[in-house]
């Protein structure tokens, strides 16, 4: 079936709006994607009708809000495949990511092990080396192939006895490779290691089923998945959740606070200190039925449609180069290249000129840089409504910076 | 379309490589990074009498980066620190964040002063060279 992308770019305000007399052809979408207009009603009708505190009143716009606000767990948990109960709201994915490392990280001695990979966005590194300095423990991580996938031949090497958690990136924020979920999940069984994906550049791709993904926790954040800022989701197996002690301390996270001691609520609320963002949670909620409401089958085969005509695009531009799978097999629409002779800020810049947002630089993935001995890449990452004039308007530009720039 | 960040100036500048290298007895050497792009020069000037004799750089870097570097290398030679300050001054001026007009060769940075986000870039070989001479 075909993809009506117009139909899905009149949806989103932003799309038509314009800059210096040049439309926006906005292929950043994996360092923050736009929001449809059912996101922004679903925020604005909250800060309307129903804008108060979640969970303490028992006036009824404090009623209103907490039932949206429950309601965005739902939406969130649905789109998931699992319990609204084992959704935790937080500041974001790396927020999400740094409570796991607390308070899962808090039930890990000395000694014990976490596996990650040079493929990880920093969010996924530093919580585990601060981890580590708080309480001993190690640090391994997987290797990356040439074509810019995390490097499973290598687990059986890497998982001992003593790995307790596998942290990966579920889609690379600078490769687009897919992680190969089963694999990782049948290693971390023969130890009886959790799995935890960083989901930040798949969850905007279309609805999950994460109980048969068979992983333990799942992150996400919000405004890349058409969501507004300051949201984020945590997913993790009620049990687990359960087990694991508080991350902040405050209001809305306790049974009952006495001067002596304090109990602590059940999850999620355990780890929900303080007013949350209500606003932004009932945005991400919105956004989850949003998604939800698309054919991702058709999206993502349009999307990929649109990662080839790149890939064809910089075939013919002398000293193009990709980072990442040449094929578009086990990968989402996130495209790095490098241009030889030409800074990746530089290509960024000229193609800001020609109306084109892309990001450049390390794409807080230091250590991959560091592997394939590159300063940066620039990275077109895609979203269901980009369309061919933007990948256009991106080749022109590219072409234009290896005419001029070197 | 034209391109009005990267002007035929500041391409010739980059391409230039005045003063690209090392040396090989330097005084001083220092490295600046910023944290922010990745960016990264390196600067070596061979001392004089507390005069700049000799000056060679490494850019790691953008086109900016490398342009501002070449014009410190043409222009820093026989400078003490406060006459270095004083180019400095003239690229501040070139992007806007100082008042005045810049001279030859840091006017060539004068379309950068609409882009807060690359002034960095063009800085950043200052702060090697003042490292090196502190
Ligand atoms: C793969 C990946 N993980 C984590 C993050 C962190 O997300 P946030 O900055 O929204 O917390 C990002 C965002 O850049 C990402 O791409």
């Amino acid at each position: 079936m075909t993809f009506d992308v117009a139909a899905v770019r009149r949806e989103f305000p932003i799309l038509s709006e314009i800059i210096d007399d040049r439309p926006i052809h906005y292929l950043d979408n994996g360092a923050s994607a736009q929001t449809p207009l059912a996101v922004l009603d679903a925020v604005r009708r909250y800060e309307t009708t129903s804008r108060a505190n979640v969970l303490r009143g028992v006036h009824r716009l404090a009623e209103r809000a907490t039932e949206l606000y429950e309601g965005a767990r739902a939406d969130v948990a649905r789109f998931l495949g699992v319990q609204p109960m084992e959704i935790v709201f937080t500041g974001g994915c790396t927020a999400a990511i740094n409570l796991v490392a607390h308070s899962y990280g808090q039930l890990l001695k000395r000694g014990d092990r976490v596996l990650i990979s040079e493929l990880e966005h920093h969010s996924n590194i530093v919580p585990w080396q601060m981890l580590r300095l708080r309480s001993g423990i190690e640090l391994d991580a997987l290797p990356v192939t040439p074509d810019g996938r995390i490097d499973l031949a290598a687990l059986p090497k890497l998982i001992t006895p003593e790995t307790r958690l596998i942290s990966l990136v579920h889609v690379s924020n600078v490769t687009g490779a897919l992680l190969d979920v089963r694999k990782v999940v049948e290693a971390a069984r023969t130890v009886g290691a959790k799995v935890m994906l960083d989901g930040a550049q798949r969850a905007p791709h279309g609805p999950l089923d994460l109980p048969s993904l068979g992983v333990d926790f799942y992150v996400l954040a919000g405004h890349k998945c058409y969501g507004p800022n300051g949201i984020g989701a945590l997913w993790a197996r009620s049990e687990l959740l359960e087990a694991m002690p508080p991350f902040m301390g405050g209001g809305s996270m306790i049974a009952r606070v006495t001067l002596a001691e304090t109990t602590f609520a059940p999850p999620p609320r355990r780890f929900e200190a303080g007013t949350p963002p209500i606003g932004p949670a009932i945005g991400l909620g919105a956004a989850c039925r949003w998604m939800a409401g698309l054919d991702w089958s058709a999206a993502h085969d349009h999307q990929m449609g649109l990662v080839q005509r790149v890939l064809d695009g910089l075939q013919d531009i002398e000293g193009a180069r990709i980072l990442g799978p040449a094929s578009l097999q086990n990968r989402y629409p996130v495209v790095s290249f490098v241009l030889d002779g030409v800074h990746p800020h530089d290509v960024a810049q000229t193609l800001d000129s020609f109306g084109v947002a892309v990001r450049a630089g390390h794409h807080c993935a230091q250590p991959l840089m560091d592997r394939f001995d590159l300063d940066g890449t620039t990275r077109a990452s895609m979203a269901p409504y980009n369309d061919t004039g933007d990948i256009d308007a991106l080749l022109t530009g590219v072409r234009h910076a290896a005419n001029t720039l070197r | 379309m034209s391109d009005e960040l990267y002007q035929a100036r500041i391409v010739t500048l980059a391409k230039s490589k005045t003063g690209a290298g090392k040396l090989s007895a330097p005084t001083r050497s220092a490295r600046r990074d910023n944290p922010l792009c990745g960016d990264r020069v390196m600067i070596d000037v061979k001392l004089e009498g507390g005069r700049i004799a000799e000056i060679a750089h490494q850019v790691r870097g953008c086109l900016l980066c490398q342009a501002s570097a070449a014009a410190l290398a043409a222009t820093a030679v026989g400078r003490d620190a406060a006459g270095v300050a004083e180019l400095r001054h003239d690229a501040e001026r070139a992007i806007g964040r100082e008042s005045g007009k810049a001279h030859e060769p840091f006017d060539a940075f004068e379309p950068v002063a609409n882009h807060k986000s690359r002034h960095e870039c063009v800085l950043l070989p200052f702060e090697a060279l003042e490292d090196a001479l502190s």
